[in-house]
């Protein structure tokens, strides 16, 4: 099994989301401002990288069989209904906004919300661009891919993680690190699992959260 | 041969990418490529003894993931062993007639270190260690620390290896495609730490492929005055027709790492993708034996975990105000571990221009190797400065250069023996750019003569230890020209003896010319003028001082060290040179300026607005005429009052709270200072303990409820994240607190939570418990022992606010 890594150039910033992960639905100017200042300091830091493979996936006595795991989730079954294959993946946007959260939380809280927004939102929109790249492809084959699912939705355990860590080796591929409560560092980081279906609809990958 | 010997005078080759081949020879996805020493030895043997034929002088035993944290002790030991039982043979049995090696194979431990993962530095340090010592045993000839995307994971094996073996060590770190370490160091940082330390040689492999990575290689070649390594990989991997390919072939790979050889790098081989005929491709383009392009000189260097300063031509500025002399808020902040003071401090003067911080925490009534440790490894999480480490306890200064993550500057040595004998090996040890201050047991010499002796006494000391003239820079002490009217002519004599004459830096505490002295800025800006004109090298000073840091700015321009002005213009346009002092400055008392009653309520409205700047200067203005404890009753505690009703009622959000938050903070730190100064109550309410529980690195409600909190005079005692549950009731038994407040995020940290709970019920019942977190509600709370589940910050600082008053009405 092969795994590939791919770094992205930066995808287009979605505001509204950044002040939704802020919690704010009427940001004020000063909100503003400050949200853009963080925009300036942290958008040079960011990566966008990307490393992934491509599994086969079966059913068997009520379990999900990966080439590399198998896990007993219902909600991830119901998800890859009638996919004999998914992309397992791990997406981050690189340790710049962990540095700068942890120092503006200390300093300027109001500057380490918006720095926590704006990975998130940095991180969700590189998911989302590699989602419509794979998206694409697979329509070039006559395949469509089904909603990403991350380790930790519905019932699918965070114990999940290290299968994921084991199989796409994210620590020496992207710099992304599985600790001992089963967190990722970079903060900002996403794994998931796609499911890749023979024909079916057109059913590009969205967010599931 | 030796393999120091041997790279004297020859290129060494070194193997390709073990991975690709055992993938190739059907190694399954998640598959621990180590244990295949033990079950498919024989595929491991071939593929080495494919390197060593194809020309190879090095290959690496099959252990780049073999440490304890992946395997039990009795595993771990058969795998390595097997490793160079296997790699033995593939020697033997090579028809290669070149000098061959085998080099034990340290790779990441796979996890990241704190501050921002979870793995402890000593126990990376120890994980290293267990592999080293066996591999040691097994008759390695040098250790190759390779694939390190982290400097302080990097400087972990380096000191194990260091530690635990007398072996050549290697180092090779993989960057990005924008020339940094994963954790954000440059080249340049790297090879300074890596040198400092004694690597043998430094390098780079991996992540890309050869013609990207020359920029790289390119930077250590330029800094690096070891042999420099490069392994890259065999481009980028993509599918085609269903099968992975590298997109660089043998002929290419061999054609750029030739180019990189003619630039100087002397240690080559390939790594993800390089199999052995991208190496016997190699071998046979590039002449082994050759005169090798010179290297670069020996550099004064210091480092952080992201950046390197050099010491040189251009002068390099130390911020010295993280230290307690006369300082009495200072003294409180360590008194109290109140980092963040401390902290901000170390930023503040970032923002001002400071290159490198001093950092002096010594106080007779606190630990200092404590405070030290933590200090310079709090200070690292939020600032990517070099750190001067200043101490005149050697064991504060060992334990602060052993989690230093980069090379320190380190203050100080001087020419006693004692001296030298306690902080040279400490400097060889860990690396360091030490400052050498001119005297000896006979105390400082009046004559710049005299001082430059000491100096010369110094350096001839540091080369018995093996220190080299650039890891020095010398101090000849600048004396108070009030008590002495030639202290500064000597001074200044001296440091131009020592620039010409030893050809080494020096440095000065420049204030300190100037005690007794009225308008000492003025004193200071002009000696610091005239010691840069005649050699210095770097400065302690303050950077809020305008007038010092135009004499910088403009001494930079006047020598043609500040390309086109951009330097000099960006300041001034910041700083008009009227400004006394850049600095932000509680009330001395002293001012005139007073405020009209009706005013007052301008602090309420400037808190509310969450203007930050303006509350603090309006504090200011009021401690004038009001008593300090009036202001935080009348206005600010009113002003956090409506905005947090305003949150509770959803008409205000939380970015707006968190900007009327931090004005307030601004004005109470005000106050703070000025009740330090004179003889008011302490503002302080009661003390709360709060932590994010074991486990969890979801901080950021946690700090939001800290700020609050502070905002409403509660003293906070904030442990961090990953907070063990001794440690929760250990802190709140020393600051006998009757409120703790704990975090969790995660479902999988709440048994930690309830944990932490069990343990404050045993060892502190009075103690009463407030919880909150996504994954926690009010059912849940009480289920697992909390006395008050909280919604949200705003809930916990009513809490806090109810049993204060209740503790009041108690008389307790």
């Amino acid at each position: 099994m092969d795994i590939l890594v791919k770094s992205y150039a930066p995808p287009p910033v979605s505001w509204s989301e950044i002040y939704r992960y802020m919690r704010t639905a009427e940001p004020d100017s000063a909100v503003c401002d400050t949200a853009r200042e963080c925009m300036d300091e942290i958008a040079g830091a960011l990566r966008y990288d990307v490393c992934y493979a491509e599994t086969p996936v079966k059913e068997h006595n009520g379990a999900l069989e990966f080439g590399f795991a198998r896990t007993d989730s219902r909600d991830l079954r119901i998800c890859l209904r009638g996919c004999d294959r998914a992309i397992i993946f791990a997406a981050t946007v690189g340790a710049a906004p962990d540095r700068l959260i942890a120092k503006y939380m200390r300093f300027s809280p109001v500057k380490g919300l918006c720095m926590q927004a704006i990975g998130s939102e940095r991180v969700e929109a590189l998911c989302d661009k590699f989602c419509r790249e794979m998206s694409v492809s697979c329509a070039e084959r006559g395949e469509t891919l089904r909603p990403r699912y991350s380790p930790g939705y519905g019932d699918l355990t965070l114990e999940f993680q290290k299968d994921v860590f084991r199989l796409l080796d994210p620590p020496r591929r992207i710099g992304v690190f599985l600790g001992e409560s089963l967190l990722m560092t970079p903060v900002k980081s996403v794994t998931a699992i796609i499911g890749v279906i023979d024909g079916g609809e057109s059913n590009e990958a969205k967010h599931t959260t | 041969m030796e393999l120091k010997e041997y790279i004297k005078e020859n290129i060494l080759f070194l193997d390709g990418g073990m991975g690709t081949m055992l993938q190739q020879a059907g190694l399954g996805p998640g598959e621990l490529p180590e244990r295949w020493n033990l079950t498919h030895p024989e595929v491991i043997e071939r593929i080495s003894r494919g390197y060593y034929d194809a020309g190879s002088n090095v290959v690496c035993a099959n252990t780049f993931g073999a440490n304890s944290l992946k395997f039990s002790p009795e595993e771990l030991k058969s795998i390595i062993r097997g490793a160079f039982e296997i790699a033995r043979r593939a020697k033997e049995s090579s028809r290669g007639g070149q000098e061959k090696f085998i080099a034990l194979d340290l790779g990441p431990t796979g996890r990241l270190l704190k501050p921002y993962g979870d793995l402890d530095f000593e126990k990376a340090v120890s994980v290293f260690t267990e592999t080293i010592a066996i591999g040691a045993e097994c008759g390695a000839d040098l250790i190759m620390i390779e694939t390190m995307n982290d400097s302080y994971e990097t400087k972990a094996a380096l000191l194990a290896a260091k530690e635990n073996s007398s072996l050549p060590v290697f180092v090779t770190n993989a960057y990005g495609a924008d020339g940094k370490l994963m954790t954000g160091a440059s080249p340049s940082a790297m090879v300074a730490m890596l040198e400092g330390m004694g690597a043998d040689a430094v390098g780079v492999n991996c992540s890309l492929g050869p013609r990207q990575l020359m920029p790289v290689i390119e930077e250590i070649l330029s800094c690096a005055s070891v042999p420099v390594i490069l392994k890259p990989n065999a481009g980028l991997p993509a599918v085609r027709d269903g099968k992975t390919v590298y997109d660089v072939s043998e002929e290419d790979f061999s054609r750029e790492v030739s180019r990189a050889v003619e630039k100087g790098v002397q240690i080559v081989g390939g790594c993800c993708g390089t199999t052995p005929e991208y190496i016997r491709r190699l071998t046979e383009t590039i002449d082994p034996i050759r005169s090798f392009a010179p290297r670069a000189e020996k550099r004064s260097v210091i480092s952080s975990y992201t950046k390197a300063v050099r010491f040189g031509k251009d002068p390099v500025l130390i911020g010295e105000r993280i230290n307690p002399t006369g300082k009495k808020r200072f003294r409180q902040a360590l008194i109290e571990k109140d980092l963040d003071y401390i902290l901000r401090e170390g930023l503040l003067q970032q923002e001002h221009g400071a290159q490198a911080l001093d950092v002096n925490v010594g106080l007779p009534e606190i630990d200092e190797t404590e405070m030290l440790k933590r200090t310079v490894f709090e200070l690292q999480a939020v600032c990517d400065l070099p750190l001067q480490i200043d101490t005149s306890d050697p064991e504060a200064m060992e334990a602060a250069l052993r989690i230093y993550n980069g090379k320190a500057m380190i203050n100080s040595v001087n020419g006693k023996i004692e001296s030298m004998d306690a902080v040279f090996p400490l400097v060889k040890k860990y690396g360091g750019l030490v400052v050498a201050l001119t005297l000896d047991e006979n105390g400082i010499p009046d004559s710049a003569e005299g001082r430059y002796e000491i100096a010369c006494r110094i350096l001839e000391r540091a080369a018995e230890y093996g220190i080299d003239k650039s890891d020095l820079i010398f101090d000849p002490l600048a004396m108070t020209v009030s008590a002495d009217k030639n202290a500064a002519l000597v001074t200044l004599d001296a440091v131009r003896m020592i620039r010409e004459r030893l050809g080494a830096n020096t440095s000065l505490g420049v204030s300190n010319v100037s005690f007794g002295l009225p308008c000492r800025d003025a004193v200071n800006s002009t000696f610091f003028a005239l010691a840069l004109e005649n050699g210095l090298s770097a400065a302690i000073m303050n950077p809020y001082s305008s007038g010092m840091m135009y004499v910088w700015h403009t001494f930079r321009v006047l020598h043609g060290l500040d390309e086109n002005c951009a330097d000099y213009i960006a300041f001034a346009e910041s700083t008009p040179p009227a400004e006394a002092s850049a600095a932000p400055r509680a009330s001395s008392g002293t001012e005139t300026v007073s405020v009209a009653p009706d005013e007052k309520d301008k602090l309420r409205e400037a808190i509310k607005k969450g203007l930050k700047d303006r509350a603090g200067q309006l504090t200011d203005e009021l401690l004038v005429g009001t008593e300090p404890m009036r202001i935080v009753q009348e206005q600010i505690i009113p002003a956090l009052d409506e905005v947090g009703r305003g949150f509770e009622a959803k008409t205000v959000y939380l970015p707006q709270l968190l900007m009327s938050a931090e004005a307030a903070k601004t004005a109470f730190e005000k106050i703070k200072t000025a009740v330090l100064s004179g003889k008011n109550d302490s503002p302080d309410k009661m003390c709360v303990v709060i932590a994010t529980v074991h486990g969890d690195i979801h901080d950021i409600g946690k700090n939001i409820v800290r700020l609050l909190l502070e905002n409403y005079g509660f003293k906070v005692i904030d442990l961090g994240k990953d907070v063990p549950a001794e440690e929760v009731v250990a802190a709140a038994l020393e600051y006998s607190a009757p409120l703790v407040g704990l975090s969790a995020l995660m479902t999988t940290t709440v048994a930690a939570m309830e944990e932490t709970i069990k343990l404050l019920r045993k060892n502190a019942p009075r103690c009463r418990i407030m919880v909150g977190g996504a994954v926690l509600d009010r059912e849940y709370a009480e289920k697992i022992g909390a006395d008050k589940y909280c919604g949200d910050a705003m809930e916990s600082v009513r809490y806090a606010e109810q049993l204060y008053s209740e503790l009041q009405n108690e008389g307790k």
